[in-house]
């Protein structure tokens, strides 16, 4: 790459010619203010906080978007920089709800931060605000105009990322509002609830509909016998709500903590996840063995499974019949648990703790229902859970570990690895390798399968069979991917897709990053999985002996029709607009 | 068909709607009953310019000039003139006619100190026919390019000629096209903004409506010079005269072969299509016409990357105003030094105005650049009415500024203006007498950008708002003095700031009223006083107690009975309860009232 020399506040430095002044700025040190940028996804100059001066231009320039040009000259801190910024902040602020005390990002705020840094007293700029009602149709997803800065990362992240195009901006100047098409309520929108546009939201204009109140009413509930069961992803996460470092395994701190919160029973998704891999890989025997409809899609992603819906229908059938992994666990928690306890259904309240928002649509989907119950009661972010600990005051870091309770809270390596793009495929492949070869793996690693790219092929070969693989994460991927099979450019036996990019170690329910350092926050949560799964014992979910018992005990055999009743589920085309509730 | 005489009647935008249609068909009707209509041709023409005087009609070869024509003033003109050979005087326009002879219109003052190039044929050919264009020269330009000129000269000679943008950035032309012409990458595209958006502009909308053609030969010329085969005019839909003789003029052009493919036999291609805009003030913006031209939000977006880099889909592409396109065809023709000749040292050519508000002759102008304020105000437009004072210009649209009397004389260019706290702009012109409260001026054009910030950026869609509270409060009496540092600083900061031009110059109205004006802020703070009488909130009515007979009318109009007195003795305003509502003002038959 070219460099260029440019002067910044009287200091020279040599940066790539491609950067930009913000980029050079912070290569020399110097940490301009943003708000609205995010690097790759959101580079549009709206917010003006990262305005510096350049030596021959009539106006200041926005850094975030403006190149670098050979013996550019540039001040990052002079009185008119100084005051541009600070009156800019106080503009937003001052349109701004800035009830922070009651706010779900109160202290994880890039505005409040701003404020802090630019020791902002008060606002001189005080004029008239609109007040926009609450959206809270969604199960999913609150969306709160008011707290709105306008950076329209959240935008951005649901059209150019994920694809989705639920959101955008409506109406000019101060009346500017993120909004779905024709004020139309996110839940009747083309919204797949994946959540990443609250992961990417500086402010709480985006946040997770609440479920703790519920849960904890249920924990009171004396009549109530409370299951909790834990995703994998959440695990390699929580901790950052603590103060650890990303990437920290907190398993055992994380069932010690629920524990104390009140719940009777701590389960692991885990368990689920195995029973899925059971399923799901006997599904793929099959559909191979018997000419069903290929490629078979994995299912354990309710933001995919909603996309799907809405934007591909045309590959319903391709989709496992499998539920989701605690959907799995919650259905045989109110069956089978219920029955070893002597349980009444009725009585057990399920509690999924998910790094995931479309996990609380997904419970209340009608055609996962038993008997008027629902397979899974609640469903709490790892941000949510992280809420309760905090409230609870449970010193989580000096916590000790703890095991989940068993037989539902034994798992497989095979299953940890589900949070991570590949892990379902990895997993799937390990049992169905060995079940189709019955003989065992010479390596139970499948690299070929890992990775961060949003979208990668593999293939293995399986008796002899060439399967040819991909594997995608991000439904603006999977678009791609659909796309290419749809026209015959491609053709696989078996894909994974994970509505969010990177998988469920960044789900949409996850600990918030500036949306700058979720590639990295990726890496480290994603090769804590990996080695959570080293750290297993059993890695290969066909020998979980837990598994092994509930076939022995209640399911039969994968695809028996107890299996079907309790584990599998079906999908519908869904329209992109409903038209019950305006915003 | 050749005719003995030609009866050309305005078909611009405001001849129609003050009635030019029908005084047209009544022509026809009546020339028909007398047998003339194979000898005198009606024609529908552009924009005359005298729009103050419309309908307006000049018959040819005498060239004399009816202005405010009606239907029934007709039979006699037919009768009279054209069968009898007698001009009507009585329907003439009065400054054309004197003891001894009826004067040609460019011997007027409104047109005496006109120079028309963009304009040459508004008035002058029937816009939905390009034989007539053709006639004047159209297309000649065109030819000469494609015959016997490399893309580098072409842009050679823009370059000399000086033309700068007329939309209002004054970018020199030339510099555009050279970059467009250097960029690699294929296909190219040449834009036409055609968004006039300013309130009372209505240049760009003239020169479509009266000269289509120059626009379209003006775009193939920058086809040919920048290598772009597409061209694109982007206009607003509420121009539907316009739309419909571009649609014309496309269609003609075409079927003479100089549009579409292989133009003049040179194997050169280039063919326009025409993308409604839906009237967004913010989509003028270049990069914001280019998203709304691609079906997207019309918002702009920074740059660089310039649009001769990345343009329309991405690929490069100059964007050039109507009336830079229609400037063209004439500096190829009659050559740069020409045109250069004309003008400033660094503004050259014509700049056409739409010359409204407080001003005798309202209307479209054409005048060299370096012409005087003054002699536009009071030559060309003849001065202020009912004998009021000048008070001030307002140039360049919502986002230009006001220019008072001491400065008239200023020699009108780009740069000239900027140092004044105004600007080019598209050429909107606004003068404005004693009666105008310039801090209300400053509020309505504030108020205009508020409602069309596209809402992107910050300082724009929250300071401007911030700004217009402040005025708000000042006009309302409940402005405090700090509130002219608050505005000062937000003006500076959004000028400053702002993602695009239109932000960057929104608190211009405010900073150059702040300017030149600043003793009308003063008394609206701290005297709790409007100077203009403008304010409501500021004023308040009194009966003057030796001038009231008496007669009760104030006291019966009163909507709140704010006024109470004994008929015959002289009444009083509660000034509690008077909402200053002014009809006590206007009903008092003895001027007794008096607002202050």
């Amino acid at each position: 790459m070219d460099k260029v020399t440019v002067t910044i506040d009287g200091v020279t430095v040599e940066v790539p010619a491609n950067y930009t002044v913000l980029q050079a700025c912070r290569e020399a040190g110097i940490d301009i203010p943003t708000l609205c940028y995010a690097e790759g996804l959101n580079e549009i100059g709206s917010c003006r906080l990262c305005v510096v001066e350049i030596e021959g231009a009539k106006a200041l320039a926005a850094s975030c978007i403006y190149p670098v040009a050979n013996g550019m000259k540039i001040h990052t801190n002079t009185p008119r920089v100084r005051q541009a910024r600070k009156v800019n902040l106080e503009l937003i602020l001052s349109n701004h709800d800035r009830s922070c005390l009651t706010c779900v990002r109160n202290t994880n705020c890039e505005l409040q931060n701003l404020a802090n840094r630019f020791g902002v007293s008060e606002i001189e700029f005080q004029g008239e605000n609109i007040d926009y009602p609450l959206d809270n149709v969604s199960p999913a997803i609150v969306r709160n105009p008011n707290k709105c800065v306008l950076c329209r990362r959240c935008i951005s992240e649901c059209q150019n990322v994920q694809n989705v195009f639920a959101i955008g901006a409506v109406n000019r100047g101060i009346k500017t509002l993120v909004s779905s098409p024709f004020y139309l309520s996110l839940n009747d929108s083309p919204c797949i609830s994946c959540g990443q546009c609250i992961t990417v939201c500086p402010t709480g204009a985006l946040y997770e509909k609440d479920h703790i109140s519920r849960v904890y009413d249920a924990i009171a509930d004396k009549k109530k016998h409370v299951v909790v069961q834990t995703a994998p992803a959440v695990r390699v996460a929580l901790g950052e709500e603590f103060g650890m470092p990303v990437g920290t395994i907190v398993t055992g701190k994380m069932a010690a903590a629920l524990r104390r919160l009140g719940f009777d029973v701590v389960f692991d998704t885990d368990f689920g996840a195995d029973l899925t891999i059971m399923e799901e890989g006997s599904e793929l025997i099959e559909r191979l063995k018997y000419g069903g409809k290929l490629p078979m899609i994995t299912s354990c992603s309710p933001g995919w499974i909603n996309f799907c819906e809405k934007y591909y229908p045309d590959f319903l059938e391709n989709l496992s019949s499998c539920k989701s992994p605690h959907m799995m666990l919650g259905a045989v928690i109110k069956s089978y648990y219920a029955q070893k306890m002597g349980w009444n259904p009725e009585d057990v309240f399920v509690v999924s703790v998910m790094p995931c928002t479309a996990k609380k649509v997904e419970i209340e989907r009608p055609e996962n229902m038993h008997d008027g119950l629902q397979d899974v009661d609640a469903v709490l972010t790892t941000r949510e859970l992280a809420r309760m600990i905090k409230e609870a005051g449970i010193d989580f870091v000096n916590l000790p570990d703890e095991d989940f309770d068993q037989p539902l809270g034994m798992s497989t390596g095979a299953a940890v690895i589900f949070g991570a793009t590949g892990g379902v495929m990895e997993a799937a492949l390990r049992t169905v390798s060995e079940l189709v070869e019955g003989r065992p793996l010479d390596k139970i690693n499948f690299e070929e399968v890992r990775g961060l790219e949003g979208v990668r092929e593999a293939s293995v070969t399986l008796d002899g069979m060439e399967l040819k693989l991909a594997i995608v994460n991000g439904t603006g991927n999977a678009r791609k991917l659909l796309d290419k099979i749809r026209s015959g450019e491609a053709e696989y036996h078996f894909i994974e897709v994970m509505g969010c990019p990177g998988g469920c170690i960044t789900g949409g329910g996850q600990p918030i990053h500036h949306p700058n350092e979720m590639q990295e926050v990726r890496k480290l949560r994603a090769s804590a999985i990996y080695k959570a799964d080293e750290n297993l014992p059993l890695r290969k979910s066909h020998e979980n002996p837990a598994i092994k018992q509930i076939y022995a005990e209640y399911l039969g055999h994968p695809l028996s029709e107890q299996s079907h009743h309790l584990l599998h589920t079906h999908y519908d085309q869904r329209p992109l607009y409903r038209f019950t509730h305006k915003v | 068909m050749l005719y003995r005489s030609h009866v050309m009647v305005c078909g611009g935008t405001g001849c129609t709607s003050s009635g030019s249609d029908s005084v047209a068909d009544a022509f026809v009707n009546e020339l028909k009953k007398n047998g003339l209509d194979q000898e005198v041709a009606v024609i529908r023409t552009g924009c005359f310019g005298l729009c103050e005087l419309g309908p307006v009609v000049v018959v040819y070869p005498e060239g004399v000039f009816y202005s405010k024509m009606k239907p029934e003033y007709v039979p006699e003109i037919v009768e009279e003139h054209l069968l009898k050979g007698r001009p009507v005087k009585k329907y003439l326009f009065g400054e054309t006619v004197t003891e001894e002879k009826i004067k040609p219109l460019e011997e007027t003052t409104f047109y005496r100190k006109q120079e028309r190039i963009v304009l040459r044929n508004c008035g002058i050919i029937d816009p939905e026919d390009i034989e007539e264009a053709i006639a004047m020269g159209a297309y000649e330009a065109l030819g000469k390019v494609l015959t016997t000129m490399t893309p580098e000269q072409v842009i050679h000679e823009i370059k000399k000629s000086g033309l700068r943008g007329r939309g209002g950035g004054g970018f020199p032309t030339g510099q555009k096209w050279d970059f467009a012409y250097r960029q690699k990458e294929t296909p190219k595209y040449v834009v036409c903004n055609a968004d006039e958006g300013d309130p009372g502009a209505f240049m760009d909308r003239s020169v479509m409506e009266g000269d289509p053609h120059a626009v379209l030969e003006g775009m193939a010329i920058a086809g040919y010079a920048i290598g772009a085969e597409h061209g694109v005019i982007y206009v607003r839909a509420e121009y539907p005269l316009a739309v419909k003789r571009l649609q014309i003029a496309i269609k003609q052009a075409k079927e003479y072969g100089l549009l579409g493919e292989n133009i003049f036999g040179t194997g050169f291609n280039f063919d326009v299509e025409i993308r409604f805009g839906a009237g967004a003030f913010v989509c003028g913006e270049e990069t914001a016409l280019l998203n709304s031209v691609m079906g997207r939000r019309g918002e702009p977006r920074p740059r660089p990357p310039y649009p001769a880099v990345k343009g329309l889909w991405e690929k490069p592409t100059i964007i050039n105003n109507v009336e830079t396109l229609a400037n063209v065809p004439a500096i190829i023709n009659n050559g740069s030094e020409w045109f250069a000749n004309i003008g400033t040292e660094k503004s050259k050519g014509t700049k056409v105005f739409a010359l409204t508000g407080k001003v005798n002759r309202t209307g479209l102008i054409e005048v060299p650049m370096g012409t005087t304020l003054r002699e536009i105000i009071f030559d060309i437009g003849g001065g202020i009415p009912d004998g009021k004072k000048f008070k001030a210009v307002q140039i360049g649209g919502p986002s230009g500024g006001c220019i008072p009397e001491q400065h008239l004389d200023t020699k009108i260019d780009y740069d000239s203006l900027i140092s004044l706290g105004a600007m080019m702009g598209s050429g909107g012109l606004v003068v404005m007498d004693e009666d105008t409260c310039m801090v209300n001026v400053a509020k309505f054009f504030l108020e205009f950008l508020v409602d069309e910030s596209c809402g992107k950026c910050a300082p724009c869609r929250i300071g401007t708002k911030r700004m217009l509270e402040i005025l708000d409060k000042i006009t309302s009496g409940k402005g405090e003095p700090e509130d002219i540092d608050r505005l000062e600083e937000l003006a500076t900061t959004i000028k400053d700031t702002a993602l695009c031009g239109l932000g960057q110059t929104a608190p211009n109205a405010v900073l150059s009223t702040l300017r030149y004006f600043r003793d009308e802020y003063d008394a609206h703070i701290n005297q709790k006083k409007c100077p203009a009488g403008v304010c409501q909130a500021l004023l308040s009515y009194t009966i003057v107690a030796d001038k009231c007979r008496g007669c009760g009318l104030c006291a019966r109009n009163c909507p709140v009975n704010a006024i109470s007195g004994q008929l015959k003795q002289p009444y009083t305003i509660d000034q509690e309860a008077c909402i200053k509502c002014g009809t006590c003002f206007e009903k008092c038959p003895f001027d007794a009232v008096v607002k202050a």
